[in-house]
């Protein structure tokens, strides 16, 4: 599904390197987990991936199904089936949720060459995903995002991937700023969407998320690479012993 | 004091030939003679008029008419259900409006209306315009109170239930058009007046409002597509006790325009929205909003919601001023102006000023410039939007606050559409 070869990325206002090689294949419906202390580059990956401004790619490649995703503008990549679910969603004031949600659905659609959806059938497509996923309605007639609590916030991204559909999904500190009840529900939403043509690559500081969503491979990513890879135990020995331990062992 | 030779020799050049109406009824006549004695003493605007910095009034000195290509129909309110006054090349259009009568609604022209000797517009015409210039001189004003031949004349008795619409069209691209309308919303009476249409490649235009207490006001402007557009507009309004006034104008490109908005909120309790959204797209495009309200009562509240979107070297200027008399005590002013840059070449010059004479008030204000937040177009970016669109959904968010001030959601709605059109057809 998603592969990445050698990716060296630098911030393209300074002469930092923040990625220094990063090797990683996920899967067709698999679960990959990259977990690694501040500033090893963990959120920089996944800006990258989905093309946001302010990073040069010096090195290296990151394929989506075949297809070069980094020569492509974020919305091509949306369309080609790639979503990331951020950190901190972005607060819009002023654009519906529900215009937003169908503008970008229908955008989607026209860029794949299918038909769009009338309001009519946007809104049952969204009513049904809604309901899926526990989600009131009452949100989606909300200001994207504006007076969302953390875990609102959280829970809109989720439907906007329940409503889009990405076979790709990138999940960035999805569990910042929930307590135990949101990051359950979150976390539910995520596992109604798992399926086997469905991958997923789950950023996190913390073991905790992968409670609720267990991963197939765990990455350890420190100094702008990922430096060891395990099974979801190796999750569990970084919650128990720390990053440091880790670290010492690798160098 | 004698005006600046540079100043009294402009007034000569655009006034050489124009007369003041003939006929009409003495009161009329004594109206726009004194105008025109105003206006000479005055003198049209300069440049370096305190309140003509930010706006050349060049084009509006011109002596002879501009040239302006006759724009595409740009359709108005045509989904609300009105009762239309066409206005062609600035006269009354009979054939293309509706019969003018209306249940609550006393209507009729403004030329008709001038040639009685008793009408309730005696009274009226060119007194809020000479007390909206006690602290400001507007000539452009003066100008139309002098000049105006035609326009339409409402008195509201009742609730009227249908929204008049005046509608500005016309068939030569060099109409000048100056129009005058005459509004008196009577105790407990309420009226929406709405005004659309191309008018003119120079148009001015000047509305006198007063409300008596109780009575309610809306005026909904779209002001668009004739980019040629060159228009000088005022509205003065008068308020009674608890008595509204809203008015909103959404402006659409027009390559020159200045909108003056004076209100005085005479009685208690009473209520003054001002608002307006304005998209320039050029360096030819130039909107101007200028504003002055006076509180001049207790408990009274207002608003000034504006809002500009500009690129590719358009200017916007917004001047907005609050005045609290000595015994306007617990009045609640708000202010707000801003802009949004969509590139770097564009321009935004803002004049907010406060002047507060009472103790127990509560007046705020604010002006802001920014360009489109990154942030959020990338957010919209990454959930499939291309760009372009992405910038569209920011920019009607952006216009939203202003938008919200219209209070009937039909007019709100077709408001939108208009925009959205507009920035869909600029791409």
């Amino acid at each position: 599904m998603l592969k990445i070869s050698g990716l060296k990325v630098k911030l393209e206002e300074e002469d930092k390197q923040i990625l220094k090689g990063v090797d990683l294949e996920v899967g067709a419906g698999q679960v990959h987990a990259i977990m690694g202390p501040n500033g090893s580059g963990k959120s920089t990956l996944s800006y990258v991936l989905s093309g946001r401004d302010g990073y040069e790619v010096t090195e290296g490649s990151a394929e989506l199904e075949g297809v070069d995703l980094l020569d492509m503008e974020p919305e091509e990549r949306a369309a080609a089936g790639l979503f990331l679910a951020f950190q901190y969603p972005v607060e819009i004031p002023g654009v519906g949720n529900m215009t937003f949600l169908r503008t970008a659905y229908n955008a989607q659609r026209k860029a794949r060459g299918e038909e769009e959806a009338s309001a009519a059938e946007f809104l049952k497509i969204v009513r049904e995903k809604a309901k899926d996923l526990k989600i009131d309605a009452e949100m989606l007639k909300r200001p994207v995002n504006v007076g969302f609590s953390g875990g609102e916030k959280k829970r809109n991204e989720i439907l906007q991937m329940a409503v889009l559909e990405p076979k790709m999904c990138i999940l960035d500190e999805t569990d910042s700023g929930l307590d135990v009840d949101a990051m359950k529900l979150v976390s539910d939403g995520v596992n109604a969407l798992r399926n086997e043509g469905r991958s997923f690559l789950v950023i996190t500081h913390y073991q905790r998320l992968l409670d609720h969503i267990t991963p197939d491979v765990v990455h350890i990513m420190a100094n702008g690479r990922i430096v060891k890879s395990g099974g979801p135990e190796l999750a569990l020995e970084v919650e128990k012993n720390g990053y440091a331990d880790l670290m010492d062992e690798v160098q | 004091m004698a005006l600046a030779q540079a100043k009294s020799d402009a007034t000569e050049a655009r006034l050489s030939g124009m007369q003041i109406p003939e006929g009409g009824a003495g009161w009329a006549r004594a109206a726009r003679q004194d105008a025109l004695d105003r206006l000479t003493g005055m003198g049209l605007p300069q440049r370096r008029d305190e309140y003509w910095r930010f706006t050349n009034p060049a084009e509006f000195l011109k002596p002879e008419t501009p040239r302006a290509e006759i724009a595409l129909d740009a359709p108005g309110f045509d989904d609300t259900d009105v009762l239309r006054v066409v206005f062609t090349d600035g006269v009354f259009d009979a054939e293309a409006s509706d019969a003018l009568s209306q249940e609550g609604l006393e209507i009729e022209r403004f030329a008709d209306a001038v040639t009685k000797h008793i009408h309730w517009i005696k009274g009226l015409l060119g007194v809020l315009e000479t007390a909206g210039q006690d602290r400001v001189d507007r000539p452009f004003a003066t100008f139309n109170t002098a000049f105006a031949e035609d326009g339409v004349v409402l008195r509201a008795t009742g609730k009227v239930s249908k929204p008049v619409h005046v509608e500005y069209r016309r068939s030569d691209d060099t109409a000048e058009a100056v129009l005058r309308h005459m509004v008196r919303v009577e105790d407990g009476a309420e009226l929406t007046l709405l005004e659309s249409g191309v008018g003119a490649s120079r148009l001015n235009t000047g509305l006198e409002v007063d409300i008596a207490d109780r009575g309610v006001f809306h005026h909904v402007r779209m002001q668009g597509r004739d980019h040629e557009r060159r228009a000088a507009t005022h509205v003065f309004a008068r308020l009674g006790e608890e008595s509204t006034f809203k008015s909103f104008t959404l402006s659409l490109n027009g390559m020159m325009t200045r909108n003056e908005v004076i209100i005085t909120l005479k009685g208690d309790d009473a209520v003054a929205h001002v608002a307006g959204a304005a998209l320039g797209d050029g360096r030819d495009f130039h909107h101007d909003d200028t504003v002055f309200i006076t509180h001049d009562a207790v408990n009274c509240e207002s608003r000034q919601v504006f809002k500009k979107v500009l690129r590719n070297g358009a200017t916007g200027v917004f001047q907005g001023k609050i005045l609290v008399q000595p015994d306007a005590q617990k009045t609640d002013g708000y202010q707000i102006s801003q802009s949004l840059l969509l590139d770097e070449d564009a321009n935004f010059l803002a004049k907010p000023e406060l002047e507060i004479y009472a103790d127990d008030v509560q007046c705020s204000h604010g002006s802001t410039s920014g360009a489109i937040d990154e942030t959020a177009l990338f957010y919209l970016k990454s959930r499939g939007i291309p760009e372009d669109k992405a910038q569209d959904l920011l920019v009607l968010a952006f216009v939203a606050e202003a938008l919200a001030e219209i209070e009937d959601e039909d007019l709100a709605e077709t408001l939108r559409t208009q925009l959205a059109g507009w920035l869909e057809r600029r791409r």
